[in-house]
């Protein structure tokens, strides 16, 4: 066990991503999240890893495809506006089977929007965001230390399964600072035999590629990534619930939102309402099995979310319109505050009445 | 017997898919020599760019990979930083390029990343069908300037290596010609000049080769060499336009 | 037990500086905590406030909307917060740059002219950490035993001298009480 230190959410991800292996970093400064490039910028000589600051977050997604093609552990991170610029890459990515990881250190939007927390960038996370078929593995952390053990998680899903995988945090778990126990890691064992080394005059050449001008063909590439994203499906799911067993009325929350949900679901419970709290930490794949189940026993939901209501409707894909789905939100910046969640828990709990 | 002419061992055995007459498949050779001659096919890592040459991965004898629009030399920064070991190159277009690739040009160019980059400059987009290129010629018909490049409603055109030779960075510039077979010879000395530059770890070489489109164009292949020489080599005109190194070769000598 | 903490003023009085000592302080005492600032162009120079929870449970929010001590180092954090202190809170001030007094009888409120004490004790520009000593004085919210190594953790071995001055001004807070 090593030393627990304080450490900012953006700097422990900077920190976990060393310490599992990756030696490659390439971003473009954007608040909030200039914490990990500029960990990156001076920790990465002096252990003879690559720290650049590309031209463009453009520059710098492709960047990561171009060392992930060489099969090292590479990652970018960012800030809404500059996912949103990366985009085009990580659709390259996910469509040439290329491993990284991608931070998502969200604010306000759209447009340039604000510099504050967010969570607005739900859509754009787990439906891909760039053009054609295509899944992100996301991870949202709710902790610093999550940051740091969910970056190394995200290293070793996306080797596993070939796969882009986005780390999707906000502002607020970027600045905070908790105490932080930085593990060992493998630093990723998983062979690339794929990757491209120099033929060495020993093998066919590898080709990294996402084109196919044959229908049918690129039909099968799509088809088989599916059945790679639907093993993710079966066995990469985590969510945590907080005190649902007997819970009446849910809360879902992910990131800085469950951490507010929680102090509200006490809140109601010292009151005598029977709340719980779901949180969801891979937000694709959704663990909509296990709300579904929850559903069994819980007669409403609600999704805290800081943005307009984008989680929700995998709330009520979820539980198959089985209970009510309620939005408590505040956006622009904004977080809900406990007392907020928990007038959305008093009115739901008050809607139950006459219900089963 | 003697074999005086055979295919370049850095090259696939596989039809290509360019037009009769395209320029490509001499600049393609002129690569795949480079490499052999070189002896690097083996740690060799080429990025395919979009445009007519987007199907490069499956004729180079090296590993490939494709790159996004324009994206080709922050792909090949990426591969280059991960195994600096490696010899690492981009061919491109003029579109890919000079339109929309023109930041992650420059700024490669800029930072002297030691790579090499293969510039394909036939005036013209030929993939999509004939349209006005970054480098079409004013007064040049294309699909999407009907009645001649007009520069005071688009502008003129980019002349890449008159551009970067102005940046610290870059360690060669060289502009060449595949018109004639004196041209296509200098051409093949400055291709494996950029990658030896690489292999001794000298930065940023970009090499600017003057081609031809007989399709879009609209000419035999003949004609459109003819035409590349009474028209495009003058506007861009050949050379070396810098070599950081130009002295050392005279020094060793 | 949970302790809530707001720490507000402007840029450059040490508002994230005096979270992060009362985190560290916290962290070696092993218990859970967590530290948020605001972030932004206002960092630099406008105004500026530093949420810190320290609890024996873990801790749901990090963000500090009602607190139990509230440290207010200008006039806009007291105009800001004031309303916002829990019943039975403590609100500590930096009484010479606050002209005015708390309005609330339901709070406990400590009056520290710490700018002006720092001046003339030649402690120039860590009127927070004498503001910091009279809140450890009188709340039990770090352990004064402490205080010696949270301050080595925020304060490079580099600067000795640094060290010296901080623990000083805290000593000096305890002092005025």
């Amino acid at each position: 066990m090593s030393e627990k230190v304080l450490m900012k959410g953006n700097e422990a991800i900077a920190e976990a991503a060393i310490s599992c292996g990756c030696r490659h970093y390439f971003g473009y400064p954007i608040t909030p999240q200039t914490e990990i490039a500029a960990y990156m910028a001076k920790r990465m000589p002096k252990i003879g890893g690559t720290f650049l600051q590309a031209e463009s977050e453009i520059a710098a997604i492709n960047m990561v495809i171009g060392a992930a093609s060489a099969g090292v552990r590479v990652m970018t991170s960012s800030s809404s506006p500059g996912v949103s610029l990366k985009s085009e890459g990580i659709s390259y990515m996910a469509g040439c089977d290329l491993p990284a990881l991608i931070v998502n250190v969200q604010r306000g939007g759209p447009g340039l929007g604000g510099i504050q927390p967010s969570q607005s960038d739900y859509f754009q996370a787990t439906r891909g965001g760039g053009h054609g078929d295509y899944h992100l593995l996301v991870l949202a952390p709710a902790s610093v230390q999550e940051m740091a053990a969910m970056t190394v998680r995200a290293f070793d899903l996306a080797d596993k399964y070939r796969m882009p995988c986005m780390l999707l945090a906000d502002g607020t778990m970027g600045q905070m600072m908790e105490p932080v126990e930085l593990g060992e890691s493998t630093g990723g064992t998983v062979d690339k035999p794929w990757a491209l080394t120099g033929t060495g005059m020993s093998r066919k050449h590898n080709i990294i590629n996402s084109l196919s001008l044959t229908p049918d063909e690129l039909e099968r590439w799509n088809v088989d990534r599916y059945a790679r994203y639907a093993k993710v499906e079966r066995d990469e799911v985590l969510y945590e619930e907080y005190l649902c067993d007997d819970a009446e009325i849910v809360v879902v929350g992910f990131g800085i939102a469950a951490r507010v949900a929680k102090n509200a679901v006490n809140a109601a419970r010292a009151e005598g309402i029977k709340a719980g709290m779901f949180r969801p930490i891979t937000l694709w794949p959704f663990p909509k099995k296990a709300m579904f189940e929850r559903a069994k026993t819980a007669r409403a939901f609600i999704s805290v979310e800081l943005s307009m209501g984008q989680m929700i409707e995998d709330i009520e894909l979820a539980v198959r319109c089985t209970r009510p789905v309620t939005l408590c939100s505040r956006v622009g910046g904004m977080i809900p505050s406990p007392a907020e969640v928990k007038k959305s828990i008093e009115d739901a709990h008050a809607k139950l009445d006459g219900r089963n | 017997m003697t074999t005086v002419f055979d295919r370049p061992h850095a090259l696939t055995d596989v039809p290509m898919h360019y037009c009769p007459g395209c320029g490509h498949g001499i600049i393609h050779r002129l690569v795949a020599e480079a490499i052999d001659s070189l002896g690097i096919e083996g740690k060799t890592v080429g990025v395919a760019s979009v445009g007519c040459s987007v199907f490069a991965y499956n004729y180079f004898n090296v590993d490939m990979v494709q790159a996004a629009h324009g994206r080709a030399p922050a792909v090949a920064t990426g591969v280059k930083r991960a195994r600096p070991e490696n010899i690492v190159f981009t061919y491109q277009g003029d579109g890919d390029l000079a339109a929309i690739g023109t930041a992650e040009t420059v700024h490669s160019a800029a930072r002297g990343e030691n790579i090499t980059v293969i510039f394909v400059n036939n005036a013209i987009y030929g993939m999509t069908g004939g349209q006005m290129a970054p480098t079409s010629l004013p007064g040049q018909v294309t699909q999407t300037s009907p009645y001649g490049r007009d520069v005071s409603a688009v502008g003129y055109p980019v002349k890449v290596c008159e551009m970067l030779s102005q940046l610290d960075g870059p360690a060669y510039i060289e502009r060449v010609a595949i018109n004639s077979v004196k041209n296509i010879r200098a051409a093949g000395r400055a291709i494996k000049k950029a990658f030896r530059y690489q292999t001794e770890g000298k930065g940023f070489s970009l090499i600017e080769v003057v081609s031809t489109c007989p399709t879009n164009w609209g000419m035999t292949p003949a004609k459109a060499m003819k035409w590349a020489e009474e028209n495009m080599i003058p506007y861009y005109p050949l050379g070396v336009y810098k070599d950081k190194y130009a002295g050392d070769a005279e020094k060793a000598r | 037990m949970t302790k809530n903490i707001l720490i507000a003023g402007f840029g450059g009085q040490g508002v994230l500086f005096t979270g992060k000592f009362l985190a560290y302080a916290a962290l070696l005492e092993d218990k859970q905590l967590s530290w948020l600032p605001s972030y932004g162009p206002e960092m630099r120079g406008g105004t500026c406030n530093c949420s810190v929870i320290i609890s024996d449970e873990p801790v749901g929010s990090p963000i500090v909307t009602e607190p139990d001590i509230l440290i207010a180092m200008n006039r806009p954090s007291l105009d800001k917060f004031e309303k916002a202190v829990v019943p039975g809170g403590e609100i500590y001030i930096d009484s010479s740059l606050v002209d005015r007094k708390v309005e609330r009888d339901d709070v406990t409120v400590h009056y520290v002219p710490s700018t002006a004490l720092s001046t003339e004790r030649g402690f120039d520009g860590i009127a927070n950490m004498i503001l910091l000593g009279s809140v450890i004085e009188h709340s039990a919210v770090i352990d004064r035993k402490d205080i010696p190594a949270a301050m080595a953790k925020v304060v490079s071995a580099k600067h000795k001298d640094l060290y010296d001055f901080n623990i000083k001004a805290i000593e000096l807070g305890y002092e005025f009480g």
